[in-house]
């Protein structure tokens, strides 16, 4: 008898990318499913992306505009019969319109377990000085 | 007149009183039954969404599991039966944080896949690489295809 239930995972079918610009290579595009939350110093971004490996991931932050772009390794089936067919591969697309401004030069990013976490630090803000009134 | 007047008030022809529904069920159908068919997919619906396949001597089933560890994953297997089980845990993470978005979810899944054919317990490979976990399990003898010569 758990003291906590952990509730159960419910299916979620993968989310194609609503017709962007035409792709030159021929596939499936999807919408990763995206956590963003945002502290004081920093917002960060985590993404599924499972089947990614880090040569493949593409991060680029333009005029405001974040960018994830991923492409899949190739899964090697030729020679397999399909018995049961439940979910498709495809690559990977989504992007943002950041409204903070972001500390280009200190932008990490982590892909683990097909799992990629995003780290954006803010610009510090001047720290606000005390200013002391003389008299006289 | 009157008498064609008479047969064609709907309750009183000699069908079923059914009838006006059947042509209702029929007329919906042809309305969404063109937009079920282009993406029609038979899945049972359980998390998580598997991909089986198979070659001359071995299966191969294929799933996402992105953010799942190994030592959270149970896989057990049996005569044709492959039992997934295990849980998928977000990190918290620290307090003050302003969620902007959430789409992940996080919980436990179990899912049960029927094989066709017999297979070898003891010849089942696991793996688990960027969050895609591939598990090739060997036919058992019995199963396998086996060339029948034709003599003529």
């Amino acid at each position: 008898m758990a003291d906590t239930q952990s509730k159960e995972l419910k299916v979620r079918e993968k989310q194609e990318v609503a017709s962007p610009a035409e792709q030159t290579t021929p596939g499936l595009v999807f919408t990763p499913a995206v956590d963003i939350f945002e502290t004081e110093k920093e917002i960060t971004l985590l993404a599924d992306i499972p089947g990614v490996k880090a040569d493949d991931l593409t991060i680029d932050l333009r005029d405001d505009t974040l960018t994830l772009a991923a492409d899949i390794a190739p899964v090697d089936d030729t020679n397999e019969d399909k018995v049961l067919v439940e979910y498709e591969t495809g690559r990977y697309y989504r992007q943002f319109t950041l409204g903070e401004l972001i500390n280009q030069e200190k932008i990490d990013a982590k892909l683990n377990d097909g799992v990629l976490r995003l780290s954006l630090p803010k610009v510090e803000k001047a720290t606000p000085k005390k200013i002391t009134v003389n008299t006289g | 007149m009157i008498y064609r007047r008479f047969l064609n008030v709907p309750t009183w022809r000699f069908r079923s009183p059914l009838d006006e529904l059947h042509r209702m069920r029929q007329q919906l159908e042809q309305m969404f039954g063109d937009s079920e068919t282009l993406h029609q997919r038979k899945s049972a619906g359980v998390f998580p969404l598997i991909n089986l396949t198979e070659d001359k001597d071995n299966y191969f089933i294929r799933a996402e599991l992105p953010g799942v560890n190994a030592d959270a994953l149970d896989i057990q297997v049996t005569v044709n039966n492959l039992a997934i089980s295990g849980e998928r845990k977000i990190a918290a993470e620290e307090e003050g944080a302003r969620y902007h978005r959430k789409e992940r979810e996080e919980g436990s899944f179990s899912r049960m896949i029927g094989l066709p054919g017999d297979i070898k317990p003891d010849k089942v490979d696991a793996k688990l690489q960027n969050g895609i976990l591939t598990v090739v399990i060997s036919k058992a003898e019995a199963a396998k295809p086996k060339q029948i010569t034709v003599t003529s």
